[in-house]
């Protein structure tokens, strides 16, 4: 999971901040099912270790 | 000759702007120049006697049959070979042409089985009917004269003969192998009375033939001959339908004697395939009777038991019962279903309506997942929608073809046969992928360019492209700046203008000469219309996604989308990949790619469905069977399809299907996935249901029932019953009702009905109320989502790395003859050509390893290890191993990892790092698995069915 949320980063990185950390919460919360965002984001709330910055930052604007 | 006689105009139709009217047998046509007097004269209804001649074929003039008189004019020439001009005044029929065709005939008759020519009951070839049509009842030289009726037969084809007795030496066959196939495996030896048809000196089964039936179907003289025809008889019958094996969806007719398939021969009329096939589609139909279908439900309460016979109505209420028990134990989400693109779009419609609707969730997916969901992803990103561009047919107008990460000839062989004929023509030829594959030099075709990348390195290739375009100011200005996004093409412009995106600093990763692909990149941008055509070796990487936008923003920057010869054209692998994706079966979108969280779609379908539905997306298959694994994810559907052997990491789905409590598998063989199932459906085949299949270019074509399912229930009804017995009721008396509320729904299928699929034969969508007969090519004037949305594509390496452990890169991929899983084709001859999967190696990779051709290899990866033969192979570039994953006991996927692409998981099955070494024995795996299977298949026949 964590290694997926990198790759996501990874693509969006190429653009400005915002706009990246934007693009990987909306994929996230389009493609992403609900116990899988739920991981993912208690993992966020354990630190969040390995996690690209923009993973990080994505997973807290998660709803 | 097929059952169903459909008109032949004796030669190909000609498009010319200038018209010319002549007179046949006092009849005025008016008809294209250039057209010929044969064809102007069908064309008034006038059939001139022929046998050399077929309107898919250039005309040759040999068989001197079609003989004519021209008013004005000496002599009496072929109809065939002479055009039609204007002023023109014909003659098919007076008694010196009447004398001169019995007399050719009367020749061929004096060296042709008398027998065959003397009785109606013999067969019906076009041969017989000329004795007919030219009144022949004997032949004046007897029988006895110097002929070829002793000459031997070639039977080496397990699905056709060669009787040289039957020869007219035509040359139809020879040039359909030429002309409608492009392999040229045929020609005319020898000279005179010593002409005779050969196959290079060798039997047909040893030649270049790839047993694709153009020649059997060119024959006029039943020469050339179905071996099931010789057996069966003559079919009395038939339907016309659409082939279950590859994207291309070839339309064929069906001809039976009762309920039996005699043959299949491609349907001069399918739009797909213009009467051409493929060996799988043409011959490889005897699965649908093989004494390996399971005709009976089964249950049993672990995988491990035996497996039990029941009746239909204990088989659905058993799996609805245990979906229930475990939803109520285990919570709504823990249970989902899969579905195949072999399914048609009705049956796939139908499984994800039922997760969505009965289980209450979005837990359905279908194996697209595993091919092309990278290409919905990024055409959708970058243009707006989830498919190729154009039909098939605008390949005869492209002038520069790239083909990416794709093998034609194997995988899309009456597709391959189309562009081989443009090549010829003279388009050029950019190919770009790891091997060297038959269409970078193949009869009559070389590629221009060759780019032999690096597996992994797609996106690397195509920024250096798009590098080259876009600093050699070779863009379309005027139509970027008319039909895209400017701001995010400047964004990109810039990004690919930098100088790591050069084939220069892109080199060291993808291997290939700056050089060449500078010449490649102005070769597509600056030749004309340039059309991509690509495959798997796009899509299943960890870019995938990536790649195609990558590929969409070269289209784009050169003008080459929304018109004819150009475009993105993702070539599917199985007949039903596009419906499969377009009927809503992907976890966060209905059908027509809507996404679930949209309020106003989600309500339409609510109220369509009468049911309150999920607004959040469900599980992906790999995500089930992480889930699974987890103890989140205890059933599931899975309708025909079969991640044990298909999926990667075979390991991880074994141990994931192995952890749920309720595994329903649907399907026409106890599949791998089977042999981890508690109930088991069986399937009924292509040949036993209704429906529609839609191909790689949006056509949507029928499916139609040749017989009754052979275990009682169509697919659709299996799912029907089980919905009912879930508690969620569906009643639809036949599969034209569910694609009237696919039409009600999805508003790119709006305007698509079983009666106009009937009335005009097929359709592209969109097709609506804007385009009530379809769509060819899409993005004319502008793209579905608006402005053109350039991505920015940065090159990220994969993380399956070689190292000194693994110091190769494995690919895997598809050969002609067999057909993914292969449960339909290794149950066929077709094994006569793969009877096993092998490894293909460079020689300098083998000699290394002291490896020689046929040994024993071991290929090992990080994830686990398998035995299969080796082939030294210079299609390979060193480096790189290849294998197919057509059989089981190989395990392919054993190898394969679990990396994924980013945007979709589709898995990274192109670039895996393993290691090759001499092997005395079969893997641990192998041995294991042979174990697992012999227990897990046993069924108890004992039967407690009632039905």
């Amino acid at each position: 999971m964590i290694h997926m949320a990198n790759q996501i980063a990874l693509f969006f990185a190429s653009y400005p901040k915002d706009e990246a950390v934007a693009g990987v919460a909306d994929h996230l919360q389009k493609f992403w099912e609900p116990r899988m965002r739920k991981q993912i984001t208690e993992y966020v709330a354990h630190g969040g270790s390995g996690l690209h910055e923009y993973a990080l930052e994505a997973v807290k604007r998660l709803h | 000759m097929a059952l169903i006689q459909q008109t032949d105009y004796g030669t190909p139709k000609r498009n010319s702007a200038t018209l010319v009217t002549l007179e046949i047998d006092g009849k005025p046509v008016t008809v294209p120049a250039g057209t010929s007097v044969m064809r102007a004269a069908v064309e008034v209804g006038v059939q001139v006697p022929k046998l050399c001649a077929s309107d898919n074929l250039e005309p040759f003039g040999s068989c001197r049959l079609c003989l004519i008189e021209v008013e004005g004019r000496k002599g009496t020439p072929a109809s065939c070979t002479t055009p039609a001009e204007q002023g023109m005044k014909v003659r098919t029929q007076s008694p010196k042409l009447s004398k001169l065709r019995m007399g050719v005939m009367e020749l061929y008759a004096s060296d042709y089985p008398r027998e065959m020519f003397e009785s109606s009951a013999s067969g019906n070839t076009e041969f017989q009917q000329m004795v007919t049509a030219v009144g022949l009842r004997d032949v004046r030289y007897g029988y006895s004269g110097k002929n070829h009726q002793s000459a031997e037969k070639d039977e080496s084809n397990p699905y056709f003969e060669f009787d040289p007795a039957k020869c007219i030496v035509c040359s139809r066959c020879v040039r359909a192998c030429e002309e409608v196939q492009g392999t040229f495996a045929l020609t005319i030896d020898g000279r005179g009375f010593a002409s005779a048809v050969s196959a290079g000196d060798k039997p047909f089964l040893e030649s270049e033939c790839v047993s694709c039936g153009a020649c059997v179907q060119a024959c006029p003289t039943g020469s050339l001959l179905e071996k099931s025809v010789i057996e069966n008889g003559q079919p009395d019958r038939s339907v016309v339908t659409t082939c279950a094996y590859c994207g291309v969806g070839c339309s064929f007719v069906a001809e039976l004697k009762g309920d039996e398939v005699v043959r299949m021969t491609p349907d001069k009329a399918g739009k797909a395939n213009h009467g051409h096939s493929c060996i799988k589609g043409r011959f490889a139909w005897g699965y649908t009777t093989h004494k390996d279908r399971i005709l009976k439900p089964m249950i049993r309460a672990k995988f491990t038991d035996p497996w039990r016979e029941v009746s239909w109505e204990e088989a659905i209420g058993h799996a609805a019962g245990e979906f229930k028990r475990i939803q109520a134990k285990y919570g709504r989400d823990s249970i989902g279903g899969i579905t195949s693109s072999r399914c048609s779009n009705e049956e796939t419609f139908l499984v994800q309506k039922m997760v969505r609707a009965a289980f209450g969730n979005n837990n359905t997916d279908t194996c697209a997942r595993v091919c092309h969901s990278p290409t919905g992803y990024g055409m959708s990103t970058t243009l707006g929608t989830s498919a190729g561009t154009q039909d098939f047919d605008s390949v005869e107008v492209a002038d520069v073809i790239m083909i990416i990460g794709a093998n034609p000839t194997d995988a899309h062989p009456v597709f391959a046969s189309h562009m081989k004929r443009r090549l010829r023509e003279g388009a050029r030829l950019i190919i770009i992928d790891p091997r060297r594959i038959d269409l970078v030099k193949t009869p009559h075709v070389q590629a221009d360019y060759h780019l032999p990348l690096l597996p992994g390195t797609n996106v690397a290739m195509i920024n250096s492209l798009a590098h080259v375009v876009v600093t050699e100011g070779l863009v379309d200005e005027p139509y970027v700046k008319e039909r895209c996004d400017l701001v995010a093409f400047e964004q990109w412009r810039k990004f690919v203008a930098q100088e790591k995106n050069s084939p220069e600093a892109m080199e060291k990763f993808t291997g290939v000469p700056a050089a060449d692909v500078r010449a490649a990149a102005r070769l597509y941008a600056t030749g004309g219309s340039g059309a991509i055509y690509y495959g798997l070796g796009v899509t299943e990487h960890s870019q995938g996604s990536t790649m195609v936008m990558g590929m969409c923003n070269l289209a784009m920057a050169t003008g080459n989308i929304g018109k004819n010869g150009v475009g993105i054209n993702p070539l599917r692998g199985q007949n039903n990949v596009q419906g499969s994706c377009d009927m809503g079966s992907f976890p966060h979108e209905y059908s027509g790619y809507r996404h679930v969280s949209g309020t106003a779609v989600r309500e339409s379908f609510e109220k369509e469905w009468h049911v309150p539905l999920q607004s959040e997306p469900g599980l992906r298959i790999p995500n089930m069977i992480d889930a699974a694994v987890d103890g989140t994810f205890k059933g599931i559907y899975i309708q025909g399809e079969d991640i044990v052997q298909s999926d990667p990491n075979t390991q991880h789905i074994s141990a994931g299907l192995a952890a749920m409590e309720c595994v329903v598998v649907q399907d026409l063989f106890l599949n791998e996935t089977a042999s981890y199932a508690h109930v088991f459906l069986p399937g009924s085949s292509f040949l036993e249901k209704d429906g529609t299949f839609t191909n790689a270019e949006r056509r949507i074509s029928r499916v139609r029932k040749a017989s009754d399912p052979m275990a009682g229930l169509a697919d659709w009804e299996a799912t029907m019953a089980l919905s009912n017995a879930l508690g969620y009721p569906m009643h639809y008396n036949h599969p034209s009702e569910i694609m009237d509320e696919i039409a009600r729904l999805t508003p790119t299928f709006a305007g698509v009905s079983y009666e106009k699929l009937d009335r005009l034969g097929s359709l592209q969508w969109p097709c609506n109320d804007k385009a009530p007969e379809g769509t060819p090519v899409m993005h004319i004037g502008g793209f579905v989502r608006g402005k053109g949305r350039f991505m920015i594509t940065e090159f990220v390496p994969t993380d399956e790395r070689v190292t000194a452990r693994f110091p190769l890169i494995l690919t895997t991929g598809r050969i002609l003859s067999q057909y993914n899983v292969g449960a339909q084709t290794r149950r066929t001859p077709n094994n006569t050509w793969h009877d096993m999967d092998v490894l293909e190696i460079h020689p300098s990779d083998a000699e290394d390893r002291g490896i020689k051709e046929g040994d024993l290899v071991s290929l090992a990866s990080r994830e686990g290890d398998i035995t299969l033969p080796a082939r030294i192979s210079e299609r390979m570039q060193p480096g790189v191993v290849y294998t197919t994953f057509h059989h089981a006991m190989t395990g392919a996927n054993v190898v394969t990892t679990e990396f994924s692409d980013w945007a979709t998981n589709c898995p990274e099955y192109k670039v895996t790092a393993v290691q090759v070494q001499l092997a005395r024995h079969m893997s641990e795996w192998q041995e294991q698995y042979l174990e697992t299977r012999k227990q897990t298949t046993r069924i108890e026949k004992e039967s407690t069915a009632n039905d």
